[in-house]
């Protein structure tokens, strides 16, 4: 098994929702400071309860399939990129909905006319 | 606290948290429903490699099923699990998820960065009066 195992798993997620960014035009990617303080409090959280499950033994990771490399503690960092990978993959599918629905979504934008909406 | 527990007040926290908290009531909204279904299928997709290959292995202790299996996959479904991984990853998956979509939209609505907005899509044709904003 390979080092990188889980780590083409999130290049697997990153690399299937990039297109979206230029397909749909997203342009998550282009509002870069509106994504890292998304970011940063989810991976924060959810670090500390990975964190926490680690030590009381929730799950464990087959050191032979992850990088080896640790971020904090026991954290390993296939781990704290799955918690940055996975939401960008969540914003990008929520703004090609909208990119093609047009339907609300409550942050501000005047709901534009639904581009294909029935 | 097991992960079955963890998991359950996980999902409530962001419930609330959407609800109650930053108020973006995604849970109200078809768009949100409609992403999830995307993004919950493709959960399953990739979580079934974490799980599946064991790159992830989980201790029965702390789930509803059993432990992953020293040696093999554990089971595709039953025991607890879907597609390999623990039920539990669903509830996981989903408050980080509505956590994550909750604070987007909430930045959004502070006013940070609601250009470029997204769309129109390429295969789409523009939408009127729908000039590329100059951010």
């Amino acid at each position: 098994m390979s080092n990188f195992a889980y780590l083409a798993v999130l290049a697997f997620c990153f690399i299937g929702t990039l297109w979206l960014e230029f397909v749909f035009r997203t342009h998550v990617y282009r509002r870069m400071l509106r994504l890292l303080l998304t970011l940063v409090p989810v991976v924060i959280i959810f670090c500390l309860w990975d964190l926490y499950a680690i030590g009381a033994g929730h799950w464990t990771f087959d050191l032979s399939q992850v990088t080896g490399l640790f971020v904090v503690g026991n954290l390993p960092l296939d781990e704290v990129l799955f918690f940055i990978v996975i939401p960008c993959c969540a914003i990008l599918t929520l703004e090609a909905v909208r990119a093609v629905r047009g339907w609300p979504v409550g942050d501000g934008l005047p709901d534009p006319p639904a581009g294909g909406s029935s | 606290m097991t992960y079955t527990q963890l998991a359950v007040l996980g999902v409530l926290a962001v419930v609330a948290v959407d609800l109650v908290v930053l108020r973006t009531r995604l849970l109200t909204r078809r768009v949100f429903w409609v992403s999830y279904a995307i993004i919950v299928f493709f959960q399953l997709v990739s979580n079934a490699i974490l799980t599946g290959l064991r790159i992830v292995r989980y201790n029965g202790d702390f789930i509803v099923g059993t432990s992953t299996p020293d040696v093999g996959p554990p089971p595709f479904l039953g025991d607890g699990r879907i597609a390999f991984a623990p039920f539990e990853d669903l509830l996981f998956g989903f408050a980080l998820v509505l956590l994550t979509l909750s604070l987007w939209v909430f930045w959004g609505r502070v006013g940070i960065q609601r250009l470029p907005a997204a769309g129109p899509p390429r295969f789409l044709p523009p939408r009127n009066g729908d000039g590329e904003p100059s951010a």
